[in-house]
């Protein structure tokens, strides 16, 4: 892998769920350094496309190739997804009880850590990471204590699994729907968390890291400046863009591209 | 302090489990681990034949040199029994048992008197090393006392010495009938009577050995208590006994763990645990049951009906913590009398079903004196084709006024081929009582592994962490050890389960 390849590289990919085809031929390429948004109306195939990447059985992929960081994506296992680098948050993160919330991020940490073969962090050592991380993205310390997302606010599991994130730091971070039913504060921490991630000690660009956001509407776009736009529709990818194009669909809506957005007027925008 | 009980073997046997592969990285793929504990340790039994009669019970009794009144004890059990039907109420399914076709009576033939360790047979010490129970020196930085029994007679007892200073007694039954009669002959069936169910009733006729412990007034025991059961020889019932006194303020927390090496046919467990405590006295029992569950098929594994109860006097206090991970069929009700004024039960439990196994099993938490307090906490996991009952009975006497009865019994299910049922019953009598029950039945789900996957867990140990998590509740009560050698174990039983 040369500095040029990109972190992720897909390929008329094609996915279905009970043999119904919902991603019907996706290229996408997302270089070390850059944040795409895949924007589209509900049913577009958007959390598809994520639920894909990271590996959930329940879809199957009929066709094409996804290629992360040199390594044929497909072939692996979730977990080594996960420890390859690619993270996934999720839309609805899932209720783990009696789990402690730091007792999962730290056995999620060591396994990453110990499949790259680097020392796994005792409790003292990880103790230090995410209190300094928890800091930084301004998140209450009592939800480390509490069972993983057990009886969390919709605001308070968002936060967590950009915690998780900054935690974590993945090569290639997919945030599906993140800014959903958030209100402006969490929010914020999204993006804080979101954009942290992106940015090496010295203030620049990194570029051994890349996202994809997954959002139905603009408005995260404000928080988190994307370097590519992509419109979904229908399991494909109709227009790609610079940033101008989400300013594009915030006032043309999604009727530009010969679609009505089901949901305009009832959602955030 | 992990000299434990049920700690796995650190190499895993040849013909053991089968881990998870890329293909099989389903839920019934992770359900099929194979029991690790199945080897045969290879030593002289001196085995009584089978079937069962009053000469077998003279025979048994004759050979532990017991005194006249212990043998009518026996043969009294044993002409009720005659009298008596196995229960059929219970949820579970069997073939019909053969009683003649058991042996009754098994011992290792030691080679000569033991005088130390050194001197055990080291067939039985190898054994003994597999199931990671070291009765070495270390044992007293362990501060753990076991008291090994192996097949029904026990060949070693340790920190006799220590114990007799407080002048706690920790022996064999056997050793308990010749050196205390009296203790024995006082309590002996005081809390179970010899005619209270079909397999107490077996058991009183039958019992070949156990473990004895008597705590004097006022005395905390000092070190954690621990027993060691093992069936080793085929087709040998085991018939254990255990008989466990605190007096007046005293204070034990005892510890049983098992396993059993793998076996076609099915075996027989129908033990009796009696526990006494009077005004003022602790009993922590601890029980974590690993025994062979059977195969994938369903073929064979334990029958494990016991009977397990406590008689807690004025302001006594009783729990029973119990891990159940074995046997094919479980029967068991850890029960606690609460005869005497401000007496206190509990019950907390985690009972895993895997495969074809079958657990019926729950407590009774009987109120008799005033301001009597309960707690159940029952977690029930099912996986595989495995079939788990909780039942419960939480009775108030008319004159137990103000009682409190608090039952929670939260079931996990693991695929969609095992069951949970829940039979709570309360007979309250008494219009001054509260009793509470709360239940759930709950789903380990793809969405749920996939989430922990996704961050990088494997499915086998994600699992391991959703069902601990489930257990917290029951695994807090149990002594610090024990609790780290549950959470393996369960482990363990479950990287062939999806759990």
């Amino acid at each position: 892998m040369n500095d040029d390849s990109p972190i992720l590289e897909i390929k008329n990919l094609h996915a279905a769920i009970d043999g119904r085809e919902i991603l019907k031929g996706i290229d996408l390429t997302v270089r070390g350094g850059e944040i795409h948004a895949i924007m589209g109306p509900n049913g577009s195939g958007k959390s598809t496309l994520a639920q894909v990447l990271a590996g959930h059985e329940a879809y199957t992929v009929t066709d094409g190739s996804v290629t992360f960081r040199g390594h044929d994506l497909l072939a692996l296992p979730p977990e080594d997804r996960a420890r390859q680098g690619v993270f996934l948050a999720f839309q609805y993160p899932l209720e783990i009880p009696g789990v402690a919330n730091t007792y999962f991020l730290k056995t999620a940490l060591n396994a990453i850590r110990k499949h790259r073969g680097l020392p796994e962090l005792d409790a003292m050592e990880f103790l230090a990471l995410i209190r300094q991380k928890m800091k930084l993205l301004e998140v209450d310390p009592a939800l480390l204590q509490r069972a993983v997302n057990e009886g969390f606010s919709g605001g308070e599991k968002k936060r967590n699994e950009i915690l998780q994130l900054a935690v974590l730091e993945p090569h290639l971070a997919i945030l599906d729907e993140i800014d959903s039913g958030l209100d402006i504060d969490a929010l914020k921490t999204v993006a804080l968390g979101a954009n942290a991630q992106m940015i090496a000690a010295d203030g620049s660009r990194r570029d051994d890291r890349a996202m994809v956001l997954v959002t139905h509407y603009e408005r995260l776009l404000n928080y988190i400046q994307p370097t590519h736009v992509h419109v979904l529709y229908k399991g494909l990818i109709h227009e790609s863009g610079g940033p101008d194009l989400a300013r594009d669909l915030e006032r043309e809506g999604y009727a530009r591209f010969g679609f009505e957005d089901e949901l305009a007027g009832t959602g955030a925008r | 302090m992990s000299d434990a009980l049920t700690r796995p073997p650190q190499e895993p046997a040849p013909d053991a489990g089968v881990r998870a592969t890329d293909e099989g990285r389903t839920l019934d793929a992770l359900t099929s681990q194979e029991y690790r504990y199945g080897f045969v340790t290879d030593i002289e039994a001196d085995t009584v034949a089978a079937g069962l009669s009053e000469e077998v019970i003279r025979l048994i009794s004759a050979k532990k040199d017991e005194p006249e009144w212990l043998l009518e004890w026996r043969l009294s059990a044993y002409r009720h029994w005659l009298t008596m039907t196995e229960p059929t109420w219970q949820n579970v399914k069997f073939p019909p048992i053969d009683y003649q076709a058991i042996a009754y009576y098994s011992a290792p033939r030691p080679r000569k008197q033991l005088q130390s360790m050194d001197e055990v047979d080291p067939e039985l010490k190898r054994a003994f090393e597999k199931l990671g129970v070291p009765l070495e020196e270390q044992k007293i930085f362990a501060g753990v006392a076991v008291d090994a029994v192996f097949d029904s007679v026990s060949v070693a007892t340790t920190f006799k010495g220590k114990l007799a200073e407080m002048g706690v007694i920790f022996c064999s039954f056997s050793d308990a009938v010749k050196e205390h009669p009296d203790l024995v002959r006082r309590y002996l069936g005081s809390v179970v009577p010899a005619t209270d169910n079909f397999f107490a009733a077996l058991n009183s006729a039958v019992f070949s050995d156990g473990s004895f412990c008597y705590v004097p007034a006022g005395v905390r025991c000092p070190m954690e208590l621990s027993t060691y059961f093992r069936i080793n020889a085929a087709n040998t019932g085991q018939f254990e006994r255990t008989l466990i006194v605190a007096d007046k303020g005293a204070y034990v927390s005892y510890l049983e763990g098992c396993t059993a090496p793998r076996r076609d046919e099915n075996q027989l467990h129908a033990a009796v645990v009696e526990l006494v405590a009077l005004d003022d006295a602790q009993i922590k029992y601890s029980t974590v049951q690993n025994w062979y569950p059977g195969d994938k098929e369903g073929k064979g594994g334990i029958y494990n009906f016991v009977t397990k109860r406590g008689k807690a006097m004025d302001r006594a206090k009783i729990s029973w913590t119990q891990v159940e991970t074995g046997s094919a069929i479980t029967w068991k009700y850890p029960s606690v009398l609460l005869m005497g004024d401000d007496s206190v039960g509990e019950f907390y439990s985690v009972a895993l079903t895997n495969h074809f196994q079958q657990a019926d099993t729950g407590t009774k938490m009987i109120h008799i004196g005033k301001n009597t307090r309960s707690t159940i906490v029952s977690k029930g996991i099912s996986a595989g084709r495995g079939q788990q009952t909780y039942r419960g009975l939480v009775r108030v006497m008319p004159q137990a006024r103000h009682a409190r009865n608090y039952s929670q019994c939260d079931s996990l299910l693991l695929g969609d081929r095992c069951g949970a049922h829940t039979f709570p019953y309360l007979e309250v009598r008494n219009p001054t009582a509260q009793v509470e029950h709360e239940a759930s039945t709950s789903k380990i789900g793809e969405d749920q592994l996939f989430y922990c996957q996704q961050r990088g867990i494997s499915p086998e140990d994600a699992v391991s962490m959703i069902v601990n998590g489930f257990c917290k509740d029951v695994f807090r009560e149990l002594p610090m050890e024990f609790a780290v050698e549950a959470t393996k174990l369960l482990g363990l039983s479950l990287e062939g389960s999806i759990g």
